[in-house]
């Protein structure tokens, strides 16, 4: 089985004269925790629904370990699992009986692994009732429950934690942990920083359709070093050598406070034009930004 | 993977009230008119002709609640099902939930048919117990006047099984119909109607100028709904059983090649 989980190359989905996703191309490997991070509308969705077969690229291709969801889903899907908006069921039977045509279509029932994963999403003892009368928290477990059943090798969750309270998005963060601990490969749709800067390793950044950023969670946030907050003794002079010196970039005043962009030689140097002037430092700050600061840069860059 | 899809589309037909509420339908209207019928025997002159002979033999109550249950009875019943087969599948949101499992388009598809077609016979098998049953209980089990002889208690029952068998037919294609818009509209009521509407409208043709002629009534679906009453002639007239017989296959298979080819190709966004 190939090494990829989901690859995606030039994934094109267009609605009518509407792009929804715009040859994207993104790459999860086996083992990876992969956020994909976009505010709404931004095209997570689409991908996902492409990816499951659901709907039909207009170009571009998608592979699941290296096999063609449209074309062939059931060897495609074969160790995938997951949901895509919110997890549906029939609302007139029961959360179990739900699992049990589901582990039916993947074919035969398996009662003790429907015990198994009902445990783990702790509704075993609401098992029995018709969906009809479950909470969101309680369908959004059941449709993970529904993922597990059939023990997959890439859970494709896209948001969720979308209309958890703040407990229910807990237990959820850390039930995809413990699964991700076990070494189930995990696609995350999210709009939600914290959650994938807290479960994801790699993440892409999508916005209108359209790859911002691919990588690793740990070279996003690098790309914020080299900034610096400066606050001195005389801020003004401060000011005017920051705006001198070399190597200094984007140097402004917030609040009272000097920031600038430099390399770390270029700062160290700046440090001695201060003394030199008589310019006493309180403090030089390198400043990393957060995933959201980062985030909001990605997609505010490009919009009109 | 067809017949795994088949058994579990019968185990949600079986939890939801709309399969009752047909298969209900189905027994309690043969009750009802052999209820009247002993309550309130018919008197004076009958236009139809077995319902001449009710009160003389059950076995013509079957025969006329097949004359009477054409018009819109049986399509209604019918559609009840097989329009909402796959359209509530869109209205539950719950096509992505098993268009996502080791399964593909075609067998979901195929069982849907398959169950919709099977909700019809049993309606259709149910229909014609309950009325022979009653009918029989009603009038007695005895002999059979047909448009040319009268025949034994036992031919009679041969040739209303026949009769039904014969009459499965358009309603298996009225069914088609029925997934057919079930599958398109993904609408539930709008399909059950849609399918009404088809069925009453074929029948509206007859009073149509242009339309009433013999050469386009034949082609209608619900002039098949009564091939099976050429079979109470000596000799049994089987030439407009076996029109009836590729008219349903044909409605059947256009509504079903239409169908699955838009369930197959169609994005699931819902």
């Amino acid at each position: 089985m190939s090494a990829v989980a989901v690859e995606a190359r030039a994934l094109r989905k267009e609605y009518g004269p509407r792009v929804a996703v715009d040859d994207v191309d993104l790459t999860v490997h086996r083992g990876d925790v992969y956020g994909y991070l976009g505010p709404n509308g931004a095209g997570k969705t689409t991908s996902l629904r492409m990816m499951l077969g659901l709907i039909h690229p207009t170009a571009g291709i998608v592979r699941l370990f290296g096999n063609d969801p449209v074309d062939d889903p059931i060897v495609a899907l074969r160790g995938v699992a997951g949901f895509v908006e919110d997890p549906t069921f029939y609302p007139y039977l029961s959360g179990r009986t739900n699992l049990e045509l589901l582990s039916g279509l993947d074919g035969g029932v398996d009662r003790a692994r429907i015990d198994e994963v009902l445990e783990i999403v702790e509704l075993a003892s609401r098992a029995g009732d018709r969906v009809r009368g479950y909470s969101h928290g309680m369908r959004q477990r059941l449709g993970i429950a529904a993922a597990l059943v059939r023990r997959p090798q890439l859970l494709l969750l896209d948001e969720p934690t979308t209309g958890l309270d703040p407990g229910g998005m807990r237990d959820m963060r850390e039930l995809v942990r413990a699964l991700a601990g076990e070494g189930i490969t995990v696609l995350l749709s999210s709009h939600l920083m914290v959650e994938v800067e807290a479960l994801c390793n790699r993440l892409a950044v999508i916005q209108r359709g359209q790859i911002r950023f691919e990588g690793g969670l740990e070279e996003l946030l690098g790309r914020a070093d080299g900034r610096y907050r400066l606050d001195t003794t005389d801020q003004g002079r401060a000011l005017e050598l920051c705006r001198a010196a070399a190597g200094l970039r984007d140097v402004s005043q917030e609040n009272g406070e000097i920031r600038f962009a430099a390399e770390r030689s270029a700062a160290a140097a700046l440090t001695v034009d201060l003394g030199r002037a008589g310019v006493g430092i309180h403090a030089l700050v390198p400043e990393g930004a957060t995933l959201e600061e980062l985030f909001f840069e990605l997609t505010e860059e490009t919009a009109e | 993977m067809t017949l795994r899809a088949y058994r579990w589309e019968l185990r949600k037909l079986l939890s939801q009230k709309r399969t009752f509420l047909g298969l209900g339908a189905v027994v309690v209207i043969p009750l009802l008119f052999v209820t009247a019928l002993v309550l309130n025997p018919p008197q004076g002159e009958r236009t139809q002709f077995f319902f001449r002979y009710v009160t003389e033999t059950g076995w013509a109550v079957p025969l006329i609640l097949l004359v009477f249950s054409s018009i819109w009875f049986f399509p209604l019943v019918t559609a009840l099902v097989a329009g909402d087969i796959v359209a509530a599948e869109d209205q539950n949101r719950t096509l992505k939930t098993i268009l996502t499992r080791s399964t593909t388009r075609t067998s979901v598809f195929a069982a849907k048919v398959l169950a919709a077609f099977t909700y019809a016979l049993v309606a259709l098998l149910l229909f014609g117990l309950t009325s022979t049953v009653a009918g029989g209980l009603a009038s007695g089990f005895d002999e059979l006047p047909t448009f040319t002889t009268v025949i034994s208690p036992g031919r009679a029952a041969v040739l209303v099984a026949a009769s039904f068998a014969v009459y499965a037919m358009p309603v298996l294609a009225i069914a088609a119909i029925g997934v057919l818009l079930s599958t398109i509209s993904k609408n539930s009521a709008g399909a059950v109607v849609g399918t009404l509407m088809v069925s009453l409208t074929m029948q509206l043709t007859r009073i149509i100028p242009g339309l009433d002629g013999d050469g386009v009534q034949r082609l209608m679906l619900t002039r098949q709904l009564n091939a099976w009453q050429s079979l109470f002639r000596e000799p049994i007239d089987w030439s407009p059983i076996v029109h009836g017989a590729w008219v349903s296959v044909v409605y059947a298979a256009v509504a079903l090649v239409i169908a699955w080819l838009h369930f197959v190709r169609r994005d699931v966004v819902a």
